[in-house]
């Protein structure tokens, strides 16, 4: 986390007089106030808005707090609730079959296109472009835009499985079933794109060398991603791996407008839980104690993560 | 967090576009009959993968112009029988559409700016300069990213109900302004220019603040302009922060806009999609004319080396 080498202090005499203390004193502590200056307009807003809100949330989970009352220590009566609540247990359970779903699936799409698209060719950065096309997009027209695609009856996904003779296609988001694996699907086309350019810039950092070695060594195609891609591609697989797991824990848009977390309640995900808990409903502290949930899992695992990643790099 | 720590050397803000600097055929290895083929089968393999991959915008455009009895036809029309083209022109009447467009552009350009100058004036502290609980203050921001923003919105909410500022812009902008992300994607950058010339500054008598404006900025002028496309767009896009504070019909941005249509004349399948069109057609344009630098962005912030 180190940073580039800081300027360091110029005059540093081996035998400082006092004065000379003095003097060095005095410098750092105005180098002390200018570079808080520079940072301070950015920080006050920061430490305000997020910093604060960050470690409230911590004490509010330890409160009763609704919208309207003051907030009164309760310790760890929210958590008690919590491990009652049904919906709770079904957007935790619903959030991990999202996860499950997306991870895998974005990883391998998005690794997939990045190789694809990492060849020498004419118009590759068309291509390029063409796949980043549905990050940028909006998500109410994403969302919207799926769900006729995705329409039990005429949409055009559900004639096509027709014609290529699936008699009983899925009602996707109006089948209790089915909603999630639509709402994977489209986020899996929506995320790709993004994480491509990561790997694309991941790409560049294997020594084209290996691959000319690995050519001469008479490996094909398929052999120099095993080994020459792969393994030299460890370091960002990870960083994209997390990203993606903490991004897909957090879900919330594509779902709210996509689907509203139903039909019933089979596509309610924690940060839905969150939201109507806390601001529509405006229970602050149950709220908070569903948003601890919701960090303390994303912590977890990117602590197993981190882990893993240190184990196989032994 | 140490795998968001860039490589230092410059060449990493070059990104993933290799094609930039070399001409695509110096390197063709091969011109065999059957690197010809493979070639030919990649071309083939990728333009299908893409068409697939636009296939819902090309949907999108195609029932923009149609009418709405015709969006959901068996089979599909792939050209309309018809082209409705008034479809552009009557959903100004039906939906102030104008308004919403007028309000996410101007809510977007604000904390752009904000977020472009508070973001690229801290990071100059955090990269060009040493004092005590520097690197302290840094893990601070860079611990809050990994945090979800779900964790912590409902004590935001609180601070700014207290404060009197829901449903208003204020709040949104306040939000959004100062986040930790342009602070790390500007740091991440300045660590590529080299000390000396902020030295060499120094020495000609050049206070901080002189060498932040007139050496650092006018070098950072990509990835200046990568942390506004990002935040542009993000802005634009963003769903949930506009729906959580922004109540008043008036203050609408094109996203709840939108989503509100949708809600209310479900069955104007067309008119949806005229909506759709025209909300993302002016990110499109942001991003068709700075993706170079978008790329970039993305991968300055996102690659361990």
């Amino acid at each position: 986390m180190s940073a580039v080498a800081p300027p360091t202090p110029k005059h540093v005499p081996s035998g400082a007089s006092a004065a000379h203390q003095a003097a060095a004193k005095r410098r750092r502590r105005r180098t002390t106030l200018l570079g808080w200056s520079f940072i301070l307009p950015n920080f006050l807003g920061f430490a305000a808005l997020t910093l604060v809100p960050v470690i409230g949330a911590l004490a509010m989970s330890f409160t009763q707090w609704d919208s309207y009352s003051t907030p009164k220590w309760i310790g760890l009566d929210n958590f008690e609730r919590l491990w009652n609540d049904s919906n709770f247990w079904a957007a935790l359970q619903n959030t991990f079959y999202y996860a499950a779903g997306h991870i895998p699936l974005t990883l391998a799409v998005s690794l997939g296109l990045a190789v694809l698209l990492n060849q020498k060719l004419r118009g590759v950065r068309v291509l390029r472009t063409a796949f980043f096309f549905p990050y940028i997009t909006s998500l109410v027209a994403v969302a919207v835009v799926w769900n006729m695609l995705l329409s039990p009856e005429s949409g055009p996904v559900n004639q096509f499985l027709t014609f290529i003779g699936i008699d009983n296609p899925p009602g996707w988001t109006s089948d209790q079933d089915w909603a999630m694996p639509a709402l994977i699907i489209a986020s899996v086309w929506r995320d790709m794109g993004y994480y491509m350019v990561l790997f694309l810039a991941g790409l560049q950092t294997v020594p084209a060398e290996l691959y000319e070695a690995a050519r001469m060594d008479g490996a094909g195609p398929w052999q120099r991603f095993w080994h020459v891609t792969l393994p030299g591609l460890r370091p960002t697989t990870f960083f994209v791996t997390v990203m993606i797991t903490v991004s897909s824990f957090k879900v919330f848009d594509l779902v709210q407008v996509m689907t509203e977390g139903g039909p019933g309640r089979s596509t309610l995900v924690l940060s839905q839980l969150i939201f109507r808990e806390g601001i529509t409903q405006g229970r602050f502290g149950y709220a908070s104690a569903v948003s601890l949930a919701l960090f303390l899992i994303c912590l977890v695992i990117t602590v197993i993560q981190f882990q893993m990643q240190r184990r196989s790099e032994r | 967090m140490n795998t968001t720590v860039l490589r230092k050397d410059a060449d990493v803000t070059t990104g993933p576009a290799p094609a930039d600097a070399q001409d695509p055929n110096r390197h063709r290895p091969g011109t065999g009959a059957v690197a010809v083929a493979g070639r030919i089968a990649l071309y083939v393999l990728l333009t299908v993968v893409a068409l697939g991959v636009l296939l819902p915008f090309i949907w999108m455009l195609i029932s923009s112009v149609k009418d709405d009895r015709d969006v959901f036809t068996v089979p599909i029309q792939w050209i309309p029988e018809e082209f409705k083209w008034s479809n552009f022109s009557d959903i100004w009447t039906r939906v102030p559409f104008g308004a919403y467009l007028g309000n996410s552009f101007f809510l977007s350009v604000v904390i752009t700016f904000l977020q472009v100058l508070t973001g690229s004036f801290a990071a100059y502290g955090f990269a060009k300069m040493r004092f005590p609980g520097r690197d302290l203050l840094f893990t601070g921001y860079i611990a809050t990213i990994a945090v979800p923003w779900q964790a912590y919105m409902v004590p935001q909410y609180v601070i700014m109900q207290k404060l009197g500022l829901v449903n208003s812009y204020t709040s949104l902008i306040l939000l959004q302004a100062f986040g930790a992300f342009g602070v790390f994607l500007m740091r991440q950058f300045y660590l590529t220019i080299p000390d000396e010339i902020s030295e060499a500054a120094r020495l000609d008598g050049l206070t901080e603040y002189g060498i932040w404006a007139r050496i650092v900025l006018p070098l950072s002028k990509p990835a200046l302009a990568s942390l506004a496309l990002l935040t542009f767009v993000n802005t634009w896009n963003d769903y949930m922060g506009p729906f959580i504070y922004l109540t008043d019909n008036r203050l609408w941005t094109v996203q709840l806009g939108l989503r509100a249509f949708i809600g209310q004349y479900d069955a104007e399948s067309a008119m949806i999609m005229t909506g759709s069109v025209l909300s993302v057609v002016p990110v499109l344009a942001v991003f068709l004319l700075g993706q170079r630098y978008f790329v970039r962005g993305i991968a300055t912030t996102g690659v361990k080396g």
